[in-house]
């Protein structure tokens, strides 16, 4: 049994996802989340239904079909489905699903590179509106300390962290604002390896993470 | 599928979107998910006997709304078109996968909806969730699929009952491919507005549920 997730995603974030608004890292980081939080999951699915109460009862929404348009579904159906390919995903893997088709496999395949001070990190392809990136933090190592300019959650999936305020085992979010100087550290027993997305550039203090920021693309 | 494999599946069952326990509503409720339960049976005469009738009236109801959906997201008449009957097709596709138990009719295709959307519309990669496990092999209980499809009814009124200003942001947040913060472009509203009015929107819906 996992352990309890106690930091969650926020209605806004459920909201948006439900909406399909999101940009691509903040899906993906939702989609990892709900793989392994119910409690979310549940909380999608009533954001969904909003969406579909909406879809159902909004008089000004609603725009009449072309002529032949159902001969037309008709024929599209005669066509037969379109073929989906089923991801290959491993079990047990500390990586949930989403998270292993973005990176093409397991944790062996993750291309780390490193950003000093023993952190690694490495970027996931999404849409440029926003980031995603998969962090290696070494067991008790601290993070570069960084403040925000939009958003950024981070979602522990081995080990854990500690910022000034709280504690972040696998499956826990933080969610950081732009208000927000935090120095996470990871957690002395095992080496933190965590999901990380943002909608803008982290800013780092001091001149040497600065240029490391530039090289490293974050 | 891997039916017959030597190792047992889990299958874990989410809560219900609005929480444990079945609603104790007042009678006229049956009434009011009439409706989505008649829903629920086109889409078992779809699945089971590739009912074309029953999908023409599914398709008179949802697909102009799915075409609405997407020309407020973005898409010009002849691309909602397509892509509304894509959805529509889709919809006699996976008929078996449709769950009573966990969805209404309507928010099933408001997901193949938006899903399309982000495909096509976004044309952004979309990163799929474990699933649960649940089969179509389980057929849900008679009494949960009642439940889920009268607790959808009583979302549908407390929508409905939302003050106008509410009602209108939930609205701008689903249908217009929308931010908060493009909203609050759009609308001229601070951001913080936006955000309280949204938040106090949930707060009346939580409590209509109860």
């Amino acid at each position: 049994m996992e352990q309890k997730i106690k930091h969650h995603l926020t209605d806004e974030i459920l909201m948006a996802y439900a909406a399909g608004t999101l940009p691509e890292a903040f899906n993906l980081m939702v989609a990892t989340h709900i793989s392994l939080c119910d409690e979310c999951r549940s909380r999608l699915y009533a954001f969904e239904a909003v969406g579909g109460e909406m879809l159902d009862q909004t008089p000004s929404n609603v725009v009449a079909m072309d002529n032949g348009s159902l001969a037309a579904t008709m024929a599209l159906i005669a066509g037969g489905a379109q073929d989906e390919v089923t991801p290959v995903r491993a079990e047990g893997s500390i990586l949930p699903g989403p998270l292993q088709d973005y990176v093409g496999g397991d944790v062996g395949d993750i291309s780390w590179r490193s950003v000093g001070m023993g952190v690694k990190q490495a970027i996931l392809p999404t849409s440029s509106d926003a980031s995603a990136r998969l962090l290696y933090i070494p067991a008790g190592a601290a993070m570069p300390d960084h403040g925000h300019h939009g958003t950024e959650m981070t979602m522990v999936l081995q080990g854990a962290f500690q910022d000034e305020d709280d504690y972040f085992a696998r499956g826990d979010v933080e969610v950081a604002n732009s208000d927000l100087h935090h120095t996470p550290v990871a957690d002395i027993h095992e080496d933190c390896i965590c999901l990380a997305v943002t909608d803008a550039p982290l800013r780092f203090k001091g001149l040497v993470p600065k240029i490391a920021q530039r090289f490293a693309r974050i | 599928m891997n039916v017959g494999l030597e190792t047992p599946k889990v299958v874990r069952r989410a809560p219900g979107p609005f929480g444990a326990g079945a609603v104790k509503g007042p009678a006229h409720m049956n009434e009011l998910s009439d409706a989505r339960m008649q829903w629920v049976s086109h889409m078992h005469r779809i699945r089971d006997d590739q009912d074309s009738r029953a999908f023409a009236q599914l398709f008179e109801h949802f697909a102009p709304r799915v075409k609405g959906f997407l020309i407020k997201s973005g898409a010009d008449a002849s691309l909602a078109e397509e892509v509304a009957q894509e959805v529509m097709a889709t919809c006699w596709h996976k008929a078996h996968l449709f769950d009573p138990a966990r969805a209404s009719v309507a928010t099933w295709i408001f997901t193949i909806a938006r899903n399309r959307k982000i495909d096509v519309l976004r044309k952004q990669r979309r990163p799929e969730p474990e699933d649960l496990g649940w089969g179509p092999e389980e057929e849900p209980d008679q009494a949960d699929i009642m439940a889920l499809q009268q607790e959808a009814a009583q979302l549908g009124d407390a929508i409905a009952e939302l003050p106008p200003a509410q009602r209108e942001l939930i609205e701008k947040a689903y249908f217009g491919d929308l931010s908060h913060s493009e909203i609050a472009a759009q609308t001229g509203l601070p951001l913080g507005t936006i955000k309280s009015r949204i938040r106090l929107a949930l707060d009346r819906l939580r409590h209509n549920m109860k």
